[in-house]
């Protein structure tokens, strides 16, 4: 089984990188499920996505992935990264796009943001740091910056690219998909 | 074709290919992208109703006049239509009629946890629940059927982690259902006394029958026979986490929830040395096994509280460590907070500045009760704001309306303010009702409601003025404002509160979000600040204090305006002005 969860904030479109994933699990052949957040946290709140992907002939049951069974974790803001770290497995990867948002109870100063929490990360597992936001720019669109960071995360799973861009064509508005396969190309050989 | 599919969009699917033609509902997460969903099929009329009492009453309409139908909300919604769901139990349907409740265990997006199996046990109705959205397709034209075949409404149930969680559907063909005849037939239909009693005796026998033969609805109810040492009833997402958790537990999956097939409990409680039910809420199953005299527990182990998960269930049934609790620990939350350029912040620093007491309703502006606006008393469910001001001042005084504000949104006043307004003008209320009107419903996302001008479909539609409705009230004392303008919207609101009887003032704003609101250029905060904190009291993500004084995110900032109006030194340029 496959299993990835992504966390961020909402409103930073973290539900087209498990569409994207979702869609690749099916035009394998595989069982998947994968698991949403809608409706209050997308104001600006923590939000994660649970994707599970099945090997050959296995059935998905669960909806959600398990603290410590995450192949792979993709967090879109430093903070989710770290509340989203117990997800990973032993051995697992965080790809972390370095944007920081603060949250209000931060901006309230009612908490404090963890300063330290990047090298916490660093320091319990493997880590691919990416300045997503960057990168999309140079590609046309910070929005495309989710794209950027599924480059990244396609390094570390078993589908070929051109399913990933198969994805991109069929999911992704026609006069956004030459700048989303940029993206994801440039991710993809960030990893490398 | 196999498709990958929201639970949501499932039973959209399924009720398609059961020829429905008509679908009525109100938005509530997690329900809200079925009644989204049905809209873009031919062949089905789906509308948004003004609440869910009305919906399912367009439901039962359309059922008695011959048309598969299906009305879906959230838990708390069942609550408000839970009147004609009581009675048209006793009517049953001409038509197949279902009424499907999303429950959200674990309060992702609601204001309580209550477990809709009891309104099928309380209305004497059948009750299916679905576990991924293969079966959200396949159940609901179960329930249509068997809706038909006994003459009765269906619930169908779901949970957020089956509505909002994607998995496989095969697609099939819609199966075109003519219309059934319409039938003059007062004895079924109009229930008084009379005729009700008669129909009390059909719903007694409808169940009593639907208690024996769901024994043998093996595609709904399965019995799946594995080792002995532990038995397993369950359903719905509950299944799902007991399939991984326990691979080696023999399991009875409920897809009937209501009622219950007890003689295949029998068959499994016989077949395994202990029994254990596992299900999320409350104890439903467990009670009603073991009021049948079966030895079973589970409750005791899994509380009535949050979402069950695969882990905590092999902790509590099969000894595997403690998981502890799923959120992670000592990190600041990120709770959600209103949107950088929401209309409905300045309306709460206005509320906020002048100390008064608000009596908030349900919407994003609930988060007004957050810091640092901190600026809500109370809320309990959809429609109550004005009835609680109303209420407090028949407690309280004059005192009290001198000091309060009822603030609802324009999508809940239309659910179910209007009633509490007709109330205050009727009982002489003195207090002020704010109507902060975004053009939307905003907090479920964006569904069109009478005020909007647009319906469901997004196709022009008449559109209710809220200014008329309320002066047709014989309301005299109404006024638009806009709260962005600061200083007009306080002088207004002192002056309403200081007037001797009932005043509403729509607060008229977009969402930030909409597509008409255009985002202006990020604004920045220049060397003039004197660090004195006013902007910061606003709440806005955008505006964040990393402890040199506060600077402006550029891009979290939409350009709104509003900040700078609050500065006492001008030191917040850019956005739109010139």
């Amino acid at each position: 089984m496959i299993q990835i969860v992504i966390v961020g904030v909402g409103g930073q479109g973290t539900l087209l990188a498990s569409k994207i994933l979702g869609h690749i699990a099916v035009a394998s052949g595989l069982d998947t499920k994968v698991s949403e957040v809608h409706g209050m946290s997308q104001r600006g709140g923590s939000v994660i996505t649970h994707v599970r992907i099945s090997k050959e002939g296995e059935t998905v049951y669960a909806p959600l992935v398990e603290q410590g069974g995450a192949d792979a974790v993709l967090a879109f803001e430093r903070l989710e990264a770290l509340r989203a770290l117990p997800y990973l497995k032993e051995g697992g990867t965080m790809i972390l796009n370095n944007q920081k948002i603060l949250p209000m109870p931060v901006i309230t100063g009612a908490a404090k943001y963890p300063e330290d929490a990047l090298e916490t990360i660093k320091s319990s597992t493997k880590t691919v740091a990416v300045d997503a936001l960057s990168m999309a720019v140079e590609c046309g669109s910070p929005r495309a910056a989710n794209v950027v960071m599924l480059g990244v995360l396609s390094k570390f799973l078993p589908f070929a690219p051109e399913l990933y861009e198969d994805a991109i064509r069929a999911l992704i508005k026609p006069r956004f998909i030459d700048m989303n396969l940029a993206a994801f190309a440039k991710g993809r050989a960030l990893a490398d | 074709m196999k498709e990958l599919m929201l639970g949501n969009e499932a039973i959209v699917r399924g009720a398609y290919e059961a020829g429905v033609r008509v679908v009525s509902s109100y938005p509530g997460t997690p329900s809200t992208e079925m009644t989204e969903c049905a809209v873009k099929y031919d062949g089905i009329y789906a509308e948004w109703a003004p609440n869910e009492k009305v919906a399912l009453e367009v439901g039962i309409g359309a059922a008695v006049a011959g048309a598969r139908t299906m009305c879906c909300m959230k838990h708390v919604g069942l609550n408000v239509a839970a009147d004609p769901l009581f009675t048209v139990s006793y009517t049953g349907i001409n038509a197949g009629l279902v009424i499907v409740v999303a429950d959200d265990p674990g309060m992702h997006s609601s204001q309580n946890e209550q477990d809709s199996r009891n309104y099928a046990k309380a209305a004497h109705i059948p009750m299916l629940e679905a576990s991924d959205s293969a079966e959200c397709k396949s159940m609901v034209k179960r329930a249509f059927e068997i809706s038909e075949e006994y003459d009765t409404p269906v619930l169908l149930r779901v949970t957020t982690r089956i509505a909002h969680a994607r998995s496989l559907v095969e697609l099939g063909e819609r199966e075109e259902r003519p219309l059934k005849d319409l039938e003059k037939n007062p004895r079924k239909y109009v229930m008084m006394p009379g005729f009700a009693k008669g129909r009390h005796v059909v719903v007694e026998q409808r169940e009593n029958k639907l208690l024996a033969d769901c024994n043998g609805f093996i595609d709904l109810n399965k019995l799946e026979l594995s080792g002995k040492e532990l038995g397993v009833v369950c359903s719905g997402a509950a299944y799902q986490y007991v399939k991984e958790a326990l691979p080696r537990a023999s399991v009875l999956k409920l897809g009937m929830v209501y009622p219950l097939p007890f003689e295949l409990v029998e068959q499994l409680s016989d077949y395994v040395e202990k029994l254990v039910v596992i299900e999320d809420g409350e104890p439903f199953f467990e009670e009603a096994i073991k009021a049948k005299g079966f030895a079973a527990t589970g409750k005791e182990k899994t509380g009535v509280q949050g979402e069950l998960f695969a882990r905590k269930i092999a902790h509590l049934f099969a000894g595997a460590p403690d998981p502890g609790p799923q959120e992670t620990q000592n990190i600041p939350g990120r709770p959600p907070v209103l949107c950088p350029g929401c209309p409905h912040r300045g309306l709460f620093y206005v509320l906020h500045k002048l100390g008064v007491r608000v009596s908030a309703d349900i919407g994003c502006y609930t988060l007004g009760a957050m810091a640092p606006l901190n600026a809500v008393d109370t809320v309990v469910c959809m429609g109550a704001s004005i009835g609680m001001a109303h209420g407090g001042e028949k407690a309280r005084g004059r005192g009290f309306a001198e000091k309060t504000v009822a603030l609802i949104g324009d999508s809940t006043f239309m659910h179910s303010g209007v009633t509490g307004l007709i109330n205050a003008v009727y009982n002489e209320s003195t207090g002020v009702v704010i109507i902060a009107d975004n053009s939307t419903t905003g907090m479920t996302g964006h569904q069109e409601n009478p005020t909007t001008g647009k319906n469901l479909k997004g196709d022009i539609a008449p559109c209710i003025d809220l200014v008329k409705l309320c002066e047709s009230l014989g309301i005299k004392r109404v006024s638009i404002a806009d709260p962005f303008n600061l200083k007009e919207f306080t002088a207004l609101v002192k002056a309403e509160l200081a007037a001797d009887e009932l005043s509403v003032i729509i607060a008229k704003r977009p969402c930030a979000l909409l597509k008409c609101v255009k985002p202006q250029p990020a604004l920045h905060i220049t060397e003039d600040c004197i660090k004195c904190g006013a902007c910061m009291q606003l709440g806005c993500p955008a505006i964040v204090d990393q402890g040199n004084g506060p600077s402006i995110d550029k891009s979290l900032c939409n350009g709104c305006g509003l900040c700078p109006k609050v500065c006492p030194k001008g030191a917040i340029k850019g956005g739109a002005e010139e």
